[in-house]
């Protein structure tokens, strides 16, 4: 239990009520531990491929990369199904819309992964048509950077969010 | 045919007739555009029945201020005519559709009118095809800039590159 | 629209009067079987399709505005991110349309390298079609076969120019590098592996019954269909027209190569298949031809100062870099040559005034670059005539008429890239 904790229990309690919270908080960190722990292993992105990222999402899906080595190979065509969303690729301002409410109806939880350097920040078209990272449409949690990024970055970045994901608090 | 004698032989019927760089183009006004691209299909000698390509330039401040260029191929004989049709003004620019004679200039038509704003009278369906229905101007115009536009959800605004700061 | 007997959407009112109920429904832009972000707007009638309209431009790049805002150089790494797949052609299409309004000439070998990454790029392309054409029809196990050979060309690629996808590897002038030590090697072993693979596709899908089934009078286009609408590339091909530009137009020394131009007559999305697994093979033989020619060496960039990008490339120990005695050479040696770098480098390349199309067989038809010079440092318009654009017009007249499931193996035959169509 992360000393802080201990730190917020609010003085003029019996001794009682402190062992009473500081039982209810070792119950919940590991309550959130053991879902960290589920919901990292089963993540169901949405196929959200859009331009030239989306290939090499597609290739880190395939035989070589093989995505499902972390439980992920499982690309779901519904978002209702799906609680990662890869943002593969330019966003423009047609799309940004759609993008939205693809992610609106995703499930809760749900994550973000911004790959390439269009999705994260417009990239060389800093121009009318491309919305300037897509950041300002959807909350994103992991940026992989490339243009396009290797089947190994989007790897990397999974990866990081799995651990974002085990780590996350949820209950407490 | 060499692009010599394409010029030669258009050169006795029209009399704006350019060989650059291997690249024979032929000069009409708008009305005359679709009038042009038919008799070059149906010219036995040359068979352009093979439109390629549409597509527009902007010149403002000049006249003519805008070009349309049409693209022809002979599948049959392997040779290119291009016909460039000028539009006088800036304002509401309009031309006579090909789409009738040649059914491949459809969505390049409605993609010239998206990005410049020519209006092709007889087109079937002049809409918008790649930006947004509710899009205001038209992009590849010299006189609009090359970005900055609202982002549709947070409303953030992005100057275009040659008016950024560094702050 | 004629009457189906039986038909569940016909009703027959009170009166006796028959009426039929048509459906519309939304496809895409996010779905996965339309190929990208290609929306469709279907009118069905029942399982029929009674009218297709497709609805593009979610991927409105807006490249060809932003390449009018960049040097003449930096335009390559602009369109070759248009049609992501084919971004070799890209490449060639720009540069050759730069080199015609400069009145220059690549030197033999950047064209031999030239036609060498094109055709390998033209098979790892088709490759994707497979993958994600079969994918579509539910054949997921060519998906994976498909993206398995494409890493390996992938990784020529990689060793190449550096990257997988974008490399703009051809420059203005001719390719920015020379092959490295050990890519001919690496070629010449993909040469070997590659038509056991083809082989392999063909023994599963060409006598497939569900495959041919799925295929077969699916998405017929005639020739005159195709010549009417624009449609080149294999989809014209495989309505029995010979159009290939590198034999009609040669460019980068194409008329010397020998190979042929696939054709077949069927016109529908089968023969479209084959067509595509036998211009793999063309293309192996194309590539073979460059590697047997690659052992003449010579420079890959034109020497002329003023075009050529100032620079010596060499393999350091930290990786690519300028030359440590070219560096020297600017830095401490000539101030002539340093002014000369920095106005390269900030202004890059001057093209007279004028305007050239230019076209290139793209691994989808004829890929068309008009570019007008107002005789500056930058492009005054670069328009990119993209084959996918033009080829998606003819969607209503394949789909319409028939199944639902038809029109998906339908647009998967056109092979549609959406980075090409929206631009």
């Amino acid at each position: 239990m992360p000393v802080e904790r201990l730190e917020g229990i609010q003085l003029g309690k019996t001794p009682e009520e402190i062992e009473e919270e500081v039982e209810r908080g070792v119950l919940l960190t590991s309550l959130d531990r053991a879902v960290g722990w589920a919901r990292k292993q089963s993540m169901w992105p949405a196929t959200f491929g859009l331009a030239c990222c989306a290939i090499e999402m597609m290739s880190t899906g395939a035989g070589r990369y093989d995505l499902s080595r972390w439980g992920m190979e499982l690309f779901r065509a519904s978002p209702r199904q799906a609680d990662l969303m890869i943002v593969a690729g330019r966003v423009s301002q047609k799309m940004a819309p759609v993008l939205r409410r693809i992610y609106d109806q995703m499930p809760e939880p749900r994550w973000v992964i911004s790959m390439g350097v269009c999705a994260s920040a417009g990239g060389m078209f800093t121009n009318y048509a491309i919305v300037q990272g897509v950041d300002t449409v959807v909350p994103v949690d992991i940026y992989v950077p490339g243009c396009p990024p290797k089947p190994e970055m989007l790897m990397f970045g999974i990866l990081k969010l799995q651990e974002k994901v085990r780590t996350q608090e949820t209950f407490r | 045919m060499s692009p010599e004698e394409i010029a030669d032989r258009l050169r006795s019927r029209y009399p704006d007739v350019l060989l650059a760089r291997g690249e024979v183009t032929v000069l009409v006004g708008p009305q005359e555009a679709p009038a042009t691209l038919e008799a070059l299909r149906d010219d036995p000698e040359l068979r352009l029945e093979f439109l390629s390509c549409v597509t527009a330039t902007h010149h403002p401040g000049v006249v003519p201020a805008m070009w349309v260029v049409y693209e022809l191929r002979s599948t049959a004989l392997h040779h290119r005519v291009r016909v460039k049709a000028g539009l006088p003004g800036d304002d509401a620019p309009h031309i006579p559709s090909v789409t009738p004679i040649f059914p491949t200039a459809n969505w390049q038509e409605r993609e010239v009118f998206d990005f410049y704003g020519i209006v092709f009278d007889g087109h079937p369906d002049l809409t918008r095809i790649l930006l947004p229905d509710e899009w205001e101007g038209h992009p590849l115009l010299k006189t609009e800039e090359l970005g900055g536009v609202n982002t549709r959800f947070h409303g953030a605004f992005i100057p275009p590159v040659d008016r950024r700061t560094a702050t | 629209m004629s009457v189906r007997e039986g038909h569940p959407t016909v009703r027959v009112a009170p009166s006796g009067e028959i009426r039929q109920e048509t459906m519309i429904i939304n496809m895409g832009p996010q779905h996965p079987s339309t190929h990208g972000v290609l929306r469709l707007l279907l009118e069905l009638d029942g399982e029929y399709v009674v009218r297709c309209k497709p609805v593009i431009g979610y991927l409105h790049t807006g490249i060809e505005k932003n390449t009018e805002y960049r040097s003449w150089m930096q335009g390559v790494t602009y369109v070759t991110r248009a049609d992501y797949l084919s971004p070799f052609f890209n490449e060639l299409g720009y540069c050759l349309a730069v080199e015609r309004l400069l009145g220059i000439e690549a030197p033999p070998r950047a064209q031999v390298i030239r036609v060498l990454c094109n055709e390998m790029n033209r098979i790892s392309s088709h490759l994707v079609w497979l993958a994600t054409g079969s994918l579509e029809l539910g054949a997921v196990s060519i998906m994976l076969y498909g993206l398995r050979e494409r890493e390996l060309l992938m990784d020529i690629f990689e060793t190449i120019t550096g990257l997988r996808m974008n490399p703009a590897y051809v420059r203005i002038g001719g390719v920015i590098m020379d092959l490295p030590e050990d890519g001919e090697r690496r070629i010449r072993a993909f040469l070997d592996e590659m038509p056991r693979r083809i082989d392999e596709y063909e023994s599963i899908l060409n006598d497939n019954p569900i495959w041919r089934e799925r295929n077969e009078g699916v998405g017929r286009l005639s020739a005159q269909e195709c010549l009417a609408l624009g449609v080149t590339g294999p989809m014209l091909r495989a309505a029995g027209v010979p159009l290939d530009l590198r034999r009609d137009a040669p460019y980068s020394g194409y008329e010397t190569y020998d190979f042929e131009v696939i054709t077949r007559t069927e016109a529908d999305a089968y023969a479209r298949y084959r067509i595509r697994l036998d211009e793999m093979r063309q293309s192996l033989r194309i590539i073979e031809q460059c590697v047997d020619r690659l052992e003449e060496p010579g420079p890959v960039m034109v020497t002329d100062p003023k075009v050529r990008w100032p620079a010596q490339l060499s393999v350091g120990p930290d990786g690519i870099g300028n030359d440590p005695a070219y560096v020297r050479h600017i830095m401490e040696e000539s101030m002539e040559a340093l002014i000369h770098h920095f106005k390269m480098v900030t202004e890059g390349v001057q093209v007279p005034v004028g305007e050239v199309y230019q076209t290139v067989e793209s691994p989808r038809g004829e890929l068309g670059f008009y570019v007008v010079s107002d005789g500056g440092h930058r492009p005054y318009r670069v328009k990119i005539r993209d084959p996918s654009f033009v080829n998606l017009q003819a969607t209503a007249s394949m789909v319409e008429g028939s199944l639902v499931a038809d029109a998906i193996a339908a647009i998967a035959s056109i092979d549609p890239v959406m980075g090409g169509v929206d631009r």
